[in-house]
């Protein structure tokens, strides 16, 4: 009886100190997370009441003055919007019908297996990497010269692994069993994939388009040397003209103008930063939307 | 016990009924024989269907059943690793050779275990077939849903609502959805897996009363786990088990302890599966 | 409806009749031709990696073999590429200032991120969670050049004033932005890692008796390990191959450090202040190009053996 009960005693004592260790953890990773997350809002506080004051309209539809150290982001901004479209425009086709190959055709074996090893090789390999690909490639090779489309053609090869994977994670959410039945009432692959899988799926794949918009607006990198240059007063005419970046012009106003207003940078920065997090949160918000709607 | 006339009646209930003239065969399957990898599913199957009759599939579960109504619709080019040998004529078609096998399953209706409506309206679920075979008409259409739905026994219960997502019906209005779309196909045969499995029993009667209905046009395969199920709506049966079709016969004898093999009668009695 | 009833039939007739197994109407055709195109479009992926590996080859390969010395480039830290009578290409100095920013973001990036992945995976709950993912995931989405220009003129002068050093852009510059950089990312891979433990593991270990925290030590981490070691690959191999940023924040000197107060250069930098320079086929030009094969073989074995070990929990 004793025995049992200090046994019992010792157990919950025990207990005690475990959750005492329990609550201890559990404040050391809250936070490590909170570590993490503070410095960026921090750094994102700074650049929104340093660069929030010049924000205004006439920033964003005015181009640069005064050898760039003045002025607006115009031409940097309808340049990024060509390059953003004539990149989707590429990839999102080619991108949607590989996810469909992927989840809809694609057995499981090596030969899928050296598939998404080339995808995540694809979303892993530098972006420098890609630049140089896309000048012997696409401005040497194929003969695009510095231009819209070459620069397009390689943010398109370097994001189409968002919209791929976006692409199959929402074809596969879709129950075999409605494939099935479909396929039982004599429809061929893709009368299947066309009148169930695809206007179930439709929702998530737009998610990963908008999170591809977000991924290819900030990219700096690949058009460097492809399309993108450092100042031109012109806006595109063609996807063979080259063009302004906001991303490449952030890099250009923070490092190659001296001199420059020093609230611009900041400017083009928090444009830069509101376009992909607006986007972003976009897609997010579009996704959570999703998971509340329930069709089966 | 059934007297010995019975047991001497050549198979075919059309005898009984117009006399000499031989049944016409729907469906005609030859040393059948299904693999998975190098599990064996089904082993030297020999057997008719016939025109207008229900022919009842019974048997404990992996006795191969399932396997059998895939092989029929040749489901098998779309399942990895299935292998099927043997020959299956339908309508005096050898259908392991042909071109199209999409074009022989818009003949052949199937109704799964689990009911699936798909996640378009009900009106959608069963206009998805003629759609697919090219009706356009609005009015044609109309017509054909209408009466799908009717003949499947659940127009009432859904013409309020043809709108509704036909995925969020009730499990027993989505079976009976499942046969409306099957029926929407103007099935040559109707193949129906288990399909009480997650219905009620009131649900149940109301789609065994429209298979005896629907017998006058289509010929039926019914594969249920329910022995009386057969002995209710099967003209034949055949008894599954282990990877083997053990008996064929008329169901009435099945049940009334003429067999040819003890298991069928252990099984039909309820001493096992 | 009578009549109605026999025009489908006769429709079923036309289409549908037992001849028709064989023939292959437009339906089949659109069919095969569908499934053709997505299977090139599958195997763009492919295509467009090894297209990679060939052009920048193609462009660099001819230094290689004509003057390319494995143990200048590789061994040497002087990286004079613009000397007109002698230009020297050794990148031990670019692999050093890498390594040293690489290694530096590591260590801030793996300890925060795999505590914040337990903390949202295993303690946070509900709304707190969700919100927690959602800022992880913005916070990765935040684009490199912005990151870069944070360390030029934020990080800089807190640098040259809380350490009192002549130069705030270094190597812990570069390796705080590049570890705040990499540790989202890494976040979510680690939380999905956690995730992928079968909550019967927990349950079963839970209903012993066990606390939240034991669960996860003993149970969960052990289970994910692999999940983990490859969210962590898979950050280092994006701190590797980052340009921008390390552009911008490291002052791009070409330097062996020996603090982390000194200024170095990375190769992905080197190649991208740098190309702009070059005469197209000159041997700068392919210099720069034979990095960019070096980047390429150092992140795709690092991608593969990610890919081989969480593929390993899968198969244990």
């Amino acid at each position: 009886m004793t025995t049992a009960n200090t046994a019992m005693f010792q157990a919950s004592r025990l207990n005690q100190r475990n959750e005492k260790v329990q609550v201890l953890y559990r404040i050391l990773f809250g936070i490590m997370t909170l570590m993490l997350i503070t410095p960026v809002l921090l750094i994102l506080g700074t650049l929104v009441v340093k660069g929030g004051g010049v924000i205004s309209w006439e920033f964003l539809f005015t181009p640069p003055t005064d050898g760039m150290r003045t002025g607006g982001v115009l031409p940097a901004l309808i340049g990024t919007i060509w390059l953003v479209m004539t990149a989707l425009l590429l990839s999102v086709p080619i991108g949607i019908f590989a996810a469909i190959y992927l989840s809809e055709y694609a057995g499981d074996n090596w030969f899928t297996r050296t598939i998404n090893l080339a995808i995540i090789n694809l979303a892993g390999v530098p972006s420098i990497v890609h630049a140089l690909f896309g000048l012997g490639a696409f401005v040497l090779f194929f003969g695009f010269g510095t231009s819209i489309l070459a620069a397009s053609l390689t943010l398109a090869v370097m994001t189409m692994p968002v919209v791929i994977v976006a692409t199959r994670e929402s074809l596969q959410a879709v129950p075999q069993a409605f494939r099935e039945a479909c396929w039982n009432m004599g429809a061929t692959r893709w009368q299947t994939i066309r009148r169930v899988v695809l206007p179930n799926s439709v929702t998530g794949i737009l998610t990963g388009v908008i999170l591809e918009v977000s991924r290819t607006a900030g990219e700096t990198a690949p058009i460097m040397f492809t399309g993108a240059v450092f100042f031109t007063p012109f806006l595109p005419q063609s996807v063979f003209d080259q063009t302004m970046a906001l991303s490449l012009h952030l890099f250009v106003a923070a490092t190659q103008v001296p001199g420059i207003a020093e609230d611009v940078p900041y400017g083009i920065a928090l444009v830069l930063i509101g376009l992909v997090l607006t986007m972003n949160s976009a897609s997010i918000a579009f996704r959570m939307w999703l998971r509340g709607k329930k069709k089966w | 016990m059934v007297s010995q006339s019975t047991i001497e009646r050549p198979a075919g209930v059309a005898d009984a009924k117009t006399g000499r003239t031989e049944p016409r065969i729907k469906l005609a399957v030859k040393d059948l024989s299904i693999r998975y990898g190098k599990v064996v599913a089904l082993h030297g199957v020999n057997l008719e269907i016939h025109e207008h009759e229900i022919f009842g599939i019974i048997g404990p579960a992996n006795a191969g059943k399932t396997s059998f109504l895939k092989a029929i619709n040749r489901m098998d080019v779309f399942t990895p690793g299935m292998r099927v040998s043997g020959d299956i004529d339908f309508n005096g078609r050898d259908t392991r050779r042909l071109n199209n096998v999409y074009a022989l399953r818009s003949r052949i209706g199937v109704v799964f275990p689990l009911p699936v409506g798909l996640p378009m309206t009900v009106y959608d679920n069963v206009a998805l077939s003629p759609r697919l075979r090219g009706i356009k008409s609005k009015a044609e259409l109309d017509v054909i849903v209408q009466r799908c739905l009717t003949r499947a026994a659940l127009w009432d219960e859904v013409k309020d609502r043809l709108n509704a997502l036909g995925s969020l019906l009730s499990g027993g209005q989505q079976q009976r959805l499942t046969i409306a779309r099957a029926l929407s196909q103007e099935p040559d045969l109707l193949m129906l897996d288990e399909f009480s499995i997650a219905v009620d029993p009131v649900t149940t009667m109301r789609i065994e009363d429209v298979l005896k209905e629907l017998r006058q046009e289509v010929t039926i395969i019914l594969v249920t786990n329910l022995v009386q199920q057969a002995r209710r709506l099967a003209d034949r049966t055949a008894f599954f088990l282990d990877s083997e079709c053990v008996e064929i016969g008329v169901t009435e004898d099945l049940f009334t302890g003429e067999v040819k093999d003890q298991r069928t009668r252990d099984y039909v009695e309820g001493r096992f599966g | 409806m009578a009549i109605s009833t026999t025009a489908s039939r006769a429709t079923i007739a036309a289409v549908g009749g037992a001849d028709s197994f064989d023939r292959r109407n437009a339906d089949w055709y659109v069919d095969k031709a569908v499934q053709v195109l997505v299977f090139v479009c599958g195997i763009s992926a492919i295509i467009f990696v090894l297209g990679i590996f060939v052009f920048v080859t193609k462009e660099g390969i001819g230094f290689v073999f004509q003057h390319l010395d494995f143990k200048e480039f590789f061994l040497t830290p002087y990286w004079f590429p613009s000397d007109a009578d002698d230009p020297e290409y050794g990148i031990l100095a670019l692999m050093a200032g890498t390594a040293s920013v690489t290694g530096l973001a590591m260590l801030v990036a793996i300890p925060f991120s795999l505590g914040a992945a337990i903390y949202i995976a295993e303690f946070a709950t509900g709304k707190t969670r969700e919100a927690l993912k959602v800022l992880v995931e913005l916070l990765a989405a935040i684009p490199s050049v912005v990151w870069g220009f944070i360390g030029l003129v934020i990080m800089n002068p807190l640098i040259i004033k809380w350490f009192d050093v002549p130069v705030g852009l270094c190597v812990l510059n570069a390796g705080i932005i590049l570890g705040l950089m990499a540790a989202p990312i890494m976040t979510s891979i680690a939380e999905d890692a956690l995730k992928a433990v079968p909550d019967r593991y927990r349950e079963a270990a839970e209903a012993m008796g066990a606390t939240r925290w034991q669960v996860t030590y003993k149970v969960v981490l052990p289970a994910a390990k692999n999940g983990l070691l490859g969210g962590v690959l898979l950050g280092v191999g994006r701190g590797f191959g980052e340009t921008m940023a390390v552009l911008m924040a490291t002052g791009h000197a070409v330097n062996i450090p020996d603090s982390i107060f000194d200024s170095v250069r990375a190769l992905t930098a080197t190649i991208a202040a740098e190309l702009g320079e070059t005469v197209v086929g000159g041997e700068h030009y392919q210099v720069l190009f034979t990095i960019g094969i070096l980047l390429f073989l150092v992140t795709f074995i690092v991608n593969l053996s990610a890919d081989l070990i969480v593929r390993g929990i899968r198969k244990g």
